[in-house]
């Protein structure tokens, strides 16, 4: 077990009930109650100073704690106590001065070097653009031109109760980001709109994404794995559900990744301009709602009225007269409504699929297909 | 001194009207700023309001100190509240200013690629920091064309307001002494030259306004220019009104050489208000 | 007791009884036009109390939702307006009216003074404060929803992508500065100006010592937290790019205004906290405060540090390295003058003469678990550890501990310890007892478990979570609930003194206090000190010696 339960004893009493947490533990190199000792020099550096510090906090308030209990215990008047009349020392004052401030030296002194490590990220041998939308992750392979975005996989129904909660609940993403291990990965961070903080306890990295700005940071993975993580900085109603998941793999299994997703993004650009069939649309157009839309207009499409409209049996899917303005709200969104322009966000493809999806699901059946061909039209008007 | 009573001032209805209206106030301003009009009528309330109470409350102080009920402890209560008070103003400013410093030694040469977090040049390729900066990262929120020229009316404002500040003293040493005459007289000036101050002002910001392209909308500089100058000449402005009272008081007769705190309290603040400008007119313009 | 405070005594306890002022308005005008500190503190006090309920009640839906994984009770937009409200309400609304309560009720009585310096300015600061949380509160209800940004309101989520009732937030706010400002105005010039003639600035009780420093603190900082929310209003309705890149701002240089703001502010809800403790704990030891000097020195190093701290809530916005280095160095620090402190109360304790009074047990447990709370605040100073705390419920557990066990502790401590004094009857002991062992089981029952599940991975501000959380957050909730609700006893304990249910207490309501406020009768009449009392400075005085 660990070593946190030998200093305060009455901790043991939660023993037991920790215990539980440890099969929870294996999502990450956290006990379950404790900082992580994380798969990365710097991960593990910050993790022993964390104890450090812990340790020595630990025994300075049972020094103090211990004073103070024993004072009260032996100098109760009603064991006839009597007081003194001392009200000053200049000696033990200067005492009680000097060794807080030799502790506190003590304690800067690894946290400096941990910290002048943290901040050098020089001669990283690739480099990594992440930004930070509302309410998902961007990556880009700068070196590679490969990018794509990465959003909650945890279905909404288990958000709402109405399906069991996986192991991963929260903490699994449609797209990982995939990396190699053992070579030194340069992070760019930036976003497109609000403030977020991209943070993986494991690589112990915890940088906040600043629009218009950008953040760095690098990381050296040792060992192959999943490493999950949250947005660690409020970034709105979604705040909660944007994780982080990063696989790190062999080199030689990274290589035929890129490959992969190369052979993927060309498919992708043949897909925008022939023509699609109906079920074909729709079948892509669902995966799409579930992942961008649902959060807002729900799985069956029965928003949240009056905050989300419904968009089962709403005029503006079913009808003719709303087809432009449909292509036109998912496209640029609704300004000063929290309905998001999705024109950058999602591949032309994605875009008439889901616009699609909705005009034929949940019993709208107008038959409408929207091509990929036709939005690309409308976005190169402008 | 020791035995002597303290004073205590009776309870007045003041305060509490004075925190209706600062209610108009906020909710006016609030609707004005967000569903438009209706917020007009609230708002113009609660100014007409502060106003009514000023008057009321300080006339009250003075009926008050006319009587001769306040003892020198009760001065010295009012001398430190106005020092204390002018010392949050001075803080008011402070965070602007270190809002402009930021923005001048860090933000912006981290945009054009220098210093610490020069990577962010990557998302403004095109980006060149200057000051005053006259094109912004993102060229759709667009820089201000020229920028006003220090030497020309800035130069003739700081010389209008270290004039004021000194015309002002001299009428401060004219009450000491008592001469009436010369007290209405070096007062009436430093008004006038505060006026002149305003109007010049004035003039500034139409031609800044329409002529140079410097808005509030024109980048981070037309931001703080707007922000210094508009919350200095505010300051002005309220300066100006307290003097004016004063003027009226002297008028009337009010201060003697050795009780004339409320005469202090605006001379006080006047030169904040001028000290201010010193600091703005070397930031905002000349530098 | 020397016989001249004891004739002092006396013409006090006439004055109670034909003193009262003739002219004074009754009912609802006599507090609304009222320039008496006494009920201008109690005013005070009874506002806080109700917004410590209001701003409890959002913190047990905030504990409700998160009782299981799961969107199970409220929406998340709705869960952040909750944070973000409970936040604002608990420091603006809560903790700092408390202390100003205090301030106003105590600081005259403990110096000599009839009043406060300016009563009318007085009367005005305090009614500005419903009305400003009239306008916060009200923002819950209009479209769009009530400020969902996190109390510290970091921009463009609070400007570009806020709320319209933003605009409202930001004005309320400004009246609740107003109101601090002011306030500090007053208790400053009263410290300074109407002290008993005898009293030096060295003879003053620490109480009055640690106000004179925080309404330093708040004359010094309020007004930079006036002039980041008018830079955000103007972002938000003048169309100005102080905060936006695009135009040449920075997001940043919001973070680093309100924080020069903040962290003085954090400050500001525990330096009285540190005045009632050092006036508590000699009491029940029957023994003088060890190291009064160092006391007052520590406090003044304490404020002055916390000028230049502030980026210790930002060591993850990508600092450079060496405003890094400069920012954990000089956070480290603090626990030094701290530590003096801590450290001057055990020395108080040691060799004393203690009972276990109602306000000594608050006052000790104080004392843990506000040093529990200050040092994770050293760990999270620590800036490559604080990576990894950075916006977890770890750092939810450090500001709880110096708030809840710490603060409001303190609070509660101080209204324990002169309830007979502003009502003449002690508290009821059982019912106090009560409330103090349900407090301290359900605070740490509540925050404890924070430290775990913020080490493991929980971000803060988040309306579900991973499972592995859920059994922290279960305990947690239970928690909160039992503390939540034992804060009734507190209320039942006020109401029976304010109705003169208890042992009445004599002027000296404790045997061991000293200090000028216990010369007058209890309860205090409306109107003491007309003349300047005597004063033995405690340093000359025979009692402890
Ligand atoms: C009453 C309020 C209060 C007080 C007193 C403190 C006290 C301290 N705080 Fe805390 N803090 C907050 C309220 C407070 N804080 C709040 C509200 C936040 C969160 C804001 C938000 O983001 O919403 C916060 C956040 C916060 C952070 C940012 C964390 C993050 O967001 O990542 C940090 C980091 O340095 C910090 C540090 C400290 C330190 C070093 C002290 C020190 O003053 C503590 C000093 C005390 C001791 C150390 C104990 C006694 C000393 C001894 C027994 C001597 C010996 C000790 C040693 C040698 C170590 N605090
Ligand atoms: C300043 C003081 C203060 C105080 C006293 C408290 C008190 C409490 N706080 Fe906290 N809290 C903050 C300041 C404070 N808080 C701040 C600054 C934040 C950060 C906000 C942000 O992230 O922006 C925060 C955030 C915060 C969070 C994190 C929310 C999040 O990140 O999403 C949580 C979660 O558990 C929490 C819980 C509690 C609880 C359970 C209490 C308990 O102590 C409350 C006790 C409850 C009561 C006193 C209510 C009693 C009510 C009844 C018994 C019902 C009767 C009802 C009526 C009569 C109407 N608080
Ligand atoms: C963050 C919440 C959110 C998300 C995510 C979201 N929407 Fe919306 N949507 C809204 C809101 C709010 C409106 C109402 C806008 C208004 O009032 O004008 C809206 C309106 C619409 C409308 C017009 C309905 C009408 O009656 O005017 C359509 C169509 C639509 N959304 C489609 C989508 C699609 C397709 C997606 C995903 C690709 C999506 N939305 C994702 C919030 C969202
Ligand atoms: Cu993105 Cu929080
Ligand atoms: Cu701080």
């Amino acid at each position: 077990m660990h070593s946190l339960l030998l200093g305060s004893r009455w901790l043991l009493v939660l023993l037991g009930f920790l215990t539980t947490q440890a099969q929870a533990a294996a999502i990450n190199t956290s006990s379950g109650w404790n900082m992580p000792t994380g798969v990365t020099g710097i991960s593990q550096d910050i993790y022993s100073l964390h104890m450090i510090i812990f340790w020595i906090c630990v025994a300075i308030a049972l020094v103090v704690f211990g004073v103070m209990f024993w004072s009260l215990f032996v100098y109760r008047k009603s064991k006839g106590a009597k007081s003194a009349h001392f009200h000053e020392n200049t000696t033990v004052e200067v005492i009680w001065t000097a060794i807080p401030l030799l502790i506190l030296v003590a304690m800067a002194v690894p946290a400096t070097g941990t910290l002048k490590q943290i901040y050098d990220s020089t001669e990283a041998d690739m480099d990594i653009l992440v930004t930070g939308y509302q309410w998902r992750w961007h990556y880009e392979y700068m070196e590679e031109d490969i990018s794509f975005f990465s959003n909650l996989g945890t279905p909404q129904s288990q958000v709402l109760g109405e399906e069991d909660k996986g192991d991963f609940y929260l903490l699994e993403v449609d797209k990982p980001l995939v990396v190699p291990v053992g070579k030194k990965i340069r992070f760019l961070f930036t976003s497109n709109d609000v403030i977020h903080a991209w943070w993986v306890p494991d690589l112990a990295i915890k940088k906040d994404t600043v629009p218009g700005f950008i953040n760095e940071s690098w990381v050296v993975i040792d060992e192959p794995g999943t490493y999950r993580g949250q947005c660690a900085e409020l970034c709105g109603q979604n705040h909660a559900f944007m994780p982080i998941e990063v696989k790190a793999v062999s080199q030689e299994t990274y290589a035929t990744w890129l490959e992969e997703q190369r052979e993927m993004a060309a498919a992708e650009a043949q897909g925008s301009q022939r023509e699609w069939a109906l079920d074909e649309l729709i079948e892509r157009g669902e995966g799409v709602y579930t992942t961008y839309c649902a959060a807002c207009h729900q799985e069956d499409g029965s928003g949240m009225p009056p905050a989300f409209p419904a968009l089962r049996g709403n005029p503006l899917v079913t009808g003719e007269e709303g087809y432009s303005k449909h292509i036109e709200t998912v496209l640029y969104g609704r300004s000063g409504t929290s309905m998001p322009a999705y024109s950058d966000t999602l591949s032309v493809a994605d875009i008439a699929a889901v616009i699609t999806y909705e005009r034929n699901a949940w019993g709208n059946d107008s038959g409408d297909r929207v091509q990929p061909t036709e939005i690309s039209e409308l976005l190169s008007d402008d | 001194m020791s035995t002597s009573s303290y004073y205590v001032p009776a309870t007045s209805k003041w305060p509490i009207i004075a925190v209706v209206f600062m209610g108009f106030l906020a909710v006016g301003g609030g609707v004005l700023m967000t569903s438009g009009t209706s917020g007009l009528a609230p708002l113009l309330i609660g100014f007409a309001g502060i106003f009514w109470v000023m008057y009321g409350w300080f006339s009250d102080v003075l009926k008050e100190s006319q009587s001769g009920l306040y003892d020198a402890q009760m001065d010295r209560s009012f001398r430190q509240g106005m020092a204390w008070f002018i010392f949050s103003e001075v803080m008011f400013f402070a965070a602007f200013f270190g809002a402009l410093f930021y923005i001048r030694t860090f933000a912006l040469p981290w945009l054009d690629g220098e210093g610490a977090k020069g990577v962010t040049a990557l998302l403004w390729p095109d980006f060149i920091a200057s000051w005053p900066l006259m094109a912004t990262p993102d060229p759709a929120v667009g820089g201000p064309e020229k920028v006003v020229n220090p030497w020309t009316l800035p130069l003739i404002n700081t010389l209008l307001l270290v004039t004021s500040s000194i015309t002002l003293t001299f009428a401060h040493h004219a009450l000491k002494e008592q001469q009436r005459q010369k007290l209405t007289l070096w007062m009436l000036v430093t008004l006038v030259l505060g006026g002149i101050f305003l109007v010049i002002q004035g003039v500034e910001y139409v031609h800044a306004w329409t002529e140079l392209g410097l808005t509030l909308q024109a980048g981070v500089y037309g931001a703080t220019f707007f922000l210094l100058t508009g919350f200095h000449g505010l300051h002005v402005t309220i300066g100006l009104i307290i003097l004016l009272i004063m003027l009226f008081r002297i008028l009337k007769g009010h201060f003697t050489p050795d009780q004339h705190f409320a005469f202090e309290a605006a001379a006080w603040y006047w030169h904040f208000v001028d000290v201010v400008w010193i600091g703005l007119f070397l930031f905002v313009y000349v530098f | 007791m020397v016989p001249e405070t004891l004739t002092d005594t006396a013409a006090g306890e006439a004055a109670a009884v034909h003193g009262d002022d003739h002219h004074q308005p009754r009912g609802i005008l006599r507090w609304l036009l009222t320039t008496n500190h006494k009920e201008i503190g109690t005013l005070y006090m009874l506002l806080s109390l109700l917004m410590f309920f209001v701003g409890g009640t959002m913190a047990l839906i905030v504990r409700a939702e998160l009782f299981q994984p799961g969107m199970t009770f409220v929406v998340p937009e709705f869960f952040n307006q909750m944070t973000t409200m409970h936040g604002l309400i608990m420091v603006f609304g809560a903790i700092m009216p408390a202390f100003v309560g205090l301030a106003n009720w105590l600081i005259p009585v403990q110096i000599g003074a009839p009043d406060m310096a300016l009563p009318r300015l007085n009367n005005f600061s305090f009614w500005l404060l419903p009305v400003a949380f009239t306008i916060l509160l009200s923002t819950l209800f209009m479209e769009g929803g009530g400020p969902n940004f996190g109390w510290t309101f970091y921009a463009p989520l609070s400007t570009t992508y806020a709320p319209p009732s933003t605009s409202f937030f930001i004005l309320g706010m400004h009246l609740a500065g107003i109101s601090s400002i002011l306030g500090a105005i007053n208790i400053i010039a009263t410290i300074l100006n109407l002290r008993t003639p005898k009293m030096r600035l060295m003879d003053m009780p620490l109480f009055v010592w640690t106000w004179l420093i925080t309404a330093f603190l708040l004359i010094a900082v309020m007004p930079v937290l006036a002039g980041v929310i008018t830079m955000m209003l103007l972002d938000i309705n003048f169309g100005t790019s102080f905060f936006n890149a695009a135009g040449g701002g920075d997001p940043v240089l919001f973070q680093h205004l309100f924080w020069f703001f903040g962290h003085p502010e954090v400050y500001i809800m525990i330096l009285p906290a540190f005045g009632i403790i050092s006036a508590i704990v000699p009491t029940f030891a029957r023994k003088r405060l060890f190291g009064y000097a160092s006391m007052v020195y520590a406090t003044a190093s304490i404020a002055l540090l916390s000028f230049v701290v502030w980026a210790h809530h930002m060591f993850t916005v990508g600092l450079p390295l060496t405003a890094q280095l400069f920012f954990m160095y000089s956070t480290m620090l603090i626990a030094v003058p701290t530590g003096v402190k801590v450290f001057n109360w055990i020395a108080t304790l040691f060799r004393g003469s203690i009972t276990f009074d109602l306000p000594m047990l608050f006052a000790l447990a104080f004392i843990v678990q506000f040093t529990i709370g200050g040092l994770s605040g050293v760990m999270l100073a620590i800036a490559p550890a604080d990576f990894q705390y950075h916006d977890t419920y770890f750092v939810v557990a450090h500001f709880h501990y110096v708030l809840v066990p710490g603060a409001v502790f303190a609070i509660l401590a101080a209204a324990y310890y002169w309830l007979p004094k502003w009502t003449g009857v002690y508290p009821n002991v059982k019912l106090g007892q009560a409330h103090f062992w349900l407090s301290v089981i359900g605070v740490n029952l509540t925050f404890f478990p924070m430290h775990f599940s913020g080490l493991a991975g929980m971000p803060r501000r988040i309306p579900d979570y991973a499972l592995q959380f859920a059994d922290f957050n279960m305990l947690s909730s239970i928690g909160g609930f039992l503390f939540g609700i034992s804060q009734l006893l507190f209320v039942a304990v006020v109401i029976l003194c304010i109705r003169r249910k208890g042992e009445k207490a004599p002027p000296q309501a404790w045997e061991g206090a000293e200090g000028l406020e216990w010369q007058l009768p209890s309860p205090a009449p409306l109107h003491t000190f007309d003349t300047p009392p005597e004063f033995i400075p405690e340093r000359d005085s025979p009692s402890r010696h």
